[in-house]
C-alpha cells in the first residue's frame, strides 16, 4: 500500500478497448429490431389505409357500408358494399368459438397449472404449445372434410359448412394459446395465496375457486380477449368452414361469410384501385381495428395484474 | 379424528403437540431427526436455532402445509391433542380448522379486510343461516382481539394488500380466530416487520396467551426471550434442548445451546 500512496498512478481513463465498440454496436442493433416492431405496423397501417382510401372518400356511405347486409360486388348496375352480413358472420364464428373454446381452455390451464406436476405437466404444456402451431389450413382442412359431413349426419342438416362448423374449428385453434395464456395468468398468482388458503382449510378446489380465479381474473380476461382477437384475425379455416356465404344467420346451421374470408377470397380477383378492392382494404383497415383495440385492450388488462 | 372444541374442553390435556420418533426427508434429503418432542397446552413455545435446522419445517408439519410441496416424506408421529394427525384417516381440513398458521411474509388474501376475516368461517360455515347472521359482530371481535379494529374499522370494505406489513400480520392472525382453532403455528411472524411491528405483534401474541397454544419459530433469540414461556434449540434436524425459557437462556444445559445463544456460530 504504501509504495503505491506516494506517486499519482499513470490510468488511461480514456482507452476504449474493443468492448466498448461491441457494446455500441449491440445496443444499436437491439434499437432497430425494437423499433422496426413499431415501424412495421404503423407501415402497415398506413398502406391499408391509402389503399382503401379513395372508396373512404368517395363511394363511401357510413350507412350503407356498416348497415347493409349485402355485399353485392360484382354487381355490373349498381354494386353494393354492406358488411353487416360479413360482421354478423364474423361474430357468430367468432362467439361460438369461445363459448367452445373458453371451458375447454380454462380447464385445461387449471388442469396444467394447479393440478399436474413434474412431467405430466411439462409434457402437456409442449403438447399445448404443438396444438397452438397447426397451421389454420390444416383445420379448415378437418372442418371440410371431417366436420362437415358429420354435421349432415348427425343433426340432418343439408348444409355442414356453417356457424356451428366453423364455430366448433376455431374453438378448438384458439383454446391453445388461450390456454397458455390462461395458465401464465394463474402461475403468476403468488403462491403465498394458495398458502393461505390452504392453511385456513380450504380444499384443492376451495383454493383455486375462491383465490386463485379472483386473483387471476385480469389475466384470464386477457386470455379470453387474445382469443377473441385470434377469431376475428383468422383466415383460411374460416374460409374453408363457414360456406363463405353473404347472410345473416338466423341459427348455427346457416352458413355465412366472415370479413378475413371475404377480402382472401376476393383481393386476387379485383382490378387494383378499383372500388371493390379500395372496399376490401376498407374492410382491411376496420378489421385491423377492431383486433388492435381488442389486443391492446387484453394487453392493458394483463398489464395491469403484473402491476398489482 | 380430531375431536370438536366443546367435548374435549373439560379434559384439557396436558400436552398439546406430542411428537414420538419424527423423521422428514425433503426427496432424498433428511431435514429431521427422531424429533421427540412434548408441548405443552395453552402456553407460548418459542423454537430457535440457525437457518435449516429444521424449526419451520417442523412448524409445517404440524398443519401438514408441508405436503404441498409433493415430496415431502414423514415417519413416526405428530399428535394433536392425543389425536394422530398423519393417520391415513385423518382429514386434513380438519386438522388445518385446529391448528391455525401465521406466515413469515404476511399473505392476505388480494380481496377485503373484511373477506379477509370471513375466509375460513365461510369455507367451514357452509349452508349455516346463522353463521351468516353474526358476521359482522366475528368481524369485529376478531379484529378486537388482534388489536386491529381501532385502524380499520371505516375501511373493512378495503383491499387488504392495502394495509401496512404490520397490519397485515395482525389480519392474518385475525382470520384465523373465527375458524376457532386450538393451537396457533407462527413461522416467524415478525421478520418482515420493522421494530414497531415486531413490538405490536408481539404485545397481540401475548395477549393471544391462554387462549391457543402458540408454537412460534424464530430467528431473533430476544423475541424468543421476551415472548415465550417454554424454548426449544434445534440443530441440524435434531432437538438439543428442551425447556422453560428463563432457564434455557440463563442456565442452558447443553454446550451447543450455550454457544448458540452466545452468539457463538448460527
Amino acid at each position: 500500500m504504501s509504495s503505491v500512496a506516494g506517486k499519482t498512478p499513470n490510468i488511461d481513463f480514456d482507452r476504449r478497448n474493443l468492448d466498448w465498440y461491441i457494446d455500441k454496436l449491440v445496443q444499436f442493433l437491439v434499437f432497430i429490431g425494437g423499433i422496426s416492431a413499431i415501424v412495421f405496423v404503423i407501415g402497415i397501417f398506413i398502406f391499408i389505409t391509402i389503399e382503401g382510401f379513395g372508396f373512404l372518400l368517395e363511394g363511401f356511405s357510413f350507412k350503407e357500408f356498416f348497415l347493409s347486409p349485402y355485399w353485392e360486388p360484382s354487381d355490373e348496375d349498381a354494386p353494393e358494399f354492406g358488411i353487416l352480413a360479413l360482421v354478423a358472420g364474423t361474430a357468430s364464428v367468432t362467439g361460438l368459438a369461445m363459448l367452445v373454446a373458453i371451458p375447454f381452455s380454462l380447464g385445461a390451464a387449471i388442469y396444467v397449472g394447479e393440478f399436474a406436476t413434474g412431467k405430466t405437466r411439462e409434457y402437456l404444456k409442449i403438447l399445448v404449445e404443438l396444438l397452438a402451431a397447426i397451421p389454420s389450413v390444416v383445420w379448415g382442412f378437418i372442418g371440410l372434410s371431417i366436420m362437415n359431413p358429420l354435421i349432415i349426419d348427425l343433426f340432418d342438416v343439408p348444409v355442414g359448412l356453417n356457424v356451428l362448423n366453423a364455430g366448433v374449428i376455431l374453438g378448438l385453434m384458439a383454446a391453445p394459446i388461450m390456454t397458455s395464456i390462461a395458465e401464465d395468468a394463474l402461475k403468476a398468482v403468488p403462491d403465498r395465496y394458495r398458502e393461505a388458503a390452504e392453511a385456513l382449510g380450504a380444499t384443492r378446489w376451495q383454493v383455486i375457486f375462491k383465490t386463485v380465479i379472483p386473483a387471476a381474473k385480469n389475466g384470464l380476461l386477457g386470455a379470453v380477449l387474445l382469443g377473441v382477437g385470434r377469431g376475428f384475425g383468422e383466415t383460411m379455416a374460416v374460409l374453408m368452414a363457414t360456406g363463405h356465404a353473404v347472410n345473416i344467420p338466423g341459427s348455427v346451421f346457416d352458413s355465412v361469410r366472415a370479413l378475413t374470408a371475404t377480402i382472401a377470397a376476393e383481393l386476387g380477383e379485383t382490378a387494383v384501385g378499383s372500388e371493390h378492392y379500395q372496399a376490401l382494404f376498407t374492410i382491411g383497415i376496420f378489421l385491423f381495428l377492431i383486433t388492435f383495440v381488442i389486443n391492446l385492450t387484453a394487453d392493458l388488462i394483463v398489464r395491469g395484474i403484473r402491476k398489482q | 379424528m380430531i375431536a370438536s372444541a366443546d367435548t374435549t374442553q373439560q379434559e384439557q390435556p396436558e400436552h398439546a403437540i406430542t411428537t414420538e420418533k419424527l423423521n422428514l426427508w425433503y426427496g432424498t434429503f433428511q431435514a429431521m431427526f427422531d424429533i421427540d418432542l412434548k408441548i405443552k397446552n395453552g402456553i407460548i413455545t418459542s423454537m430457535i436455532g440457525p437457518s435449516g435446522c429444521g424449526k419451520s419445517t417442523f412448524l409445517r408439519s404440524v398443519n401438514r402445509i408441508n405436503e404441498r410441496l409433493g415430496y415431502v416424506r414423514i415417519d413416526g408421529s405428530i399428535n394433536v391433542f392425543d389425536h394422530n394427525i398423519y393417520d391415513p384417516a385423518v382429514e386434513l381440513v380438519q386438522v388445518r380448522k385446529q391448528i391455525g398458521m401465521v406466515f413469515q411474509r404476511p399473505n392476505p388474501l388480494p380481496v377485503s379486510i373484511r373477506d379477509n376475516v370471513l375466509f375460513g368461517h365461510r369455507l367451514h360455515n357452509k349452508g349455516n343461516e346463522a353463521a351468516k347472521k353474526n358476521q359482522d359482530e366475528i368481524v369485529e371481535e376478531s379484529l378486537r382481539q388482534v388489536l386491529l379494529w381501532d385502524q380499520v374499522k371505516d375501511k373493512l370494505n378495503h383491499k387488504a394488500t392495502e394495509l401496512s406489513l404490520e397490519e397485515q400480520q395482525k389480519l392474518c392472525i385475525a382470520r384465523l380466530l373465527p375458524v376457532k382453532p386450538r393451537v396457533l403455528l407462527m413461522d416467524e411472524p415478525c421478520s418482515a416487520l420493522d421494530p414497531k411491528g415486531t413490538a405490536a405483534v408481539e404485545e397481540l401474541i401475548w395477549e393471544l396467551r391462554g387462549k391457543y397454544t402458540i408454537l412460534i419459530v424464530t430467528h431473533n433469540m430476544a423475541q424468543a426471550r421476551r415472548a415465550s414461556d417454554e424454548c426449544i434449540f434445534m440443530l441440524m434436524g435434531k432437538v438439543v434442548e428442551h425447556s422453560a425459557t428463563e432457564d434455557l437462556f440463563v442456565t442452558p444445559k447443553n454446550k451447543q445451546t450455550a454457544d448458540y445463544i452466545e452468539g457463538r456460530y448460527g
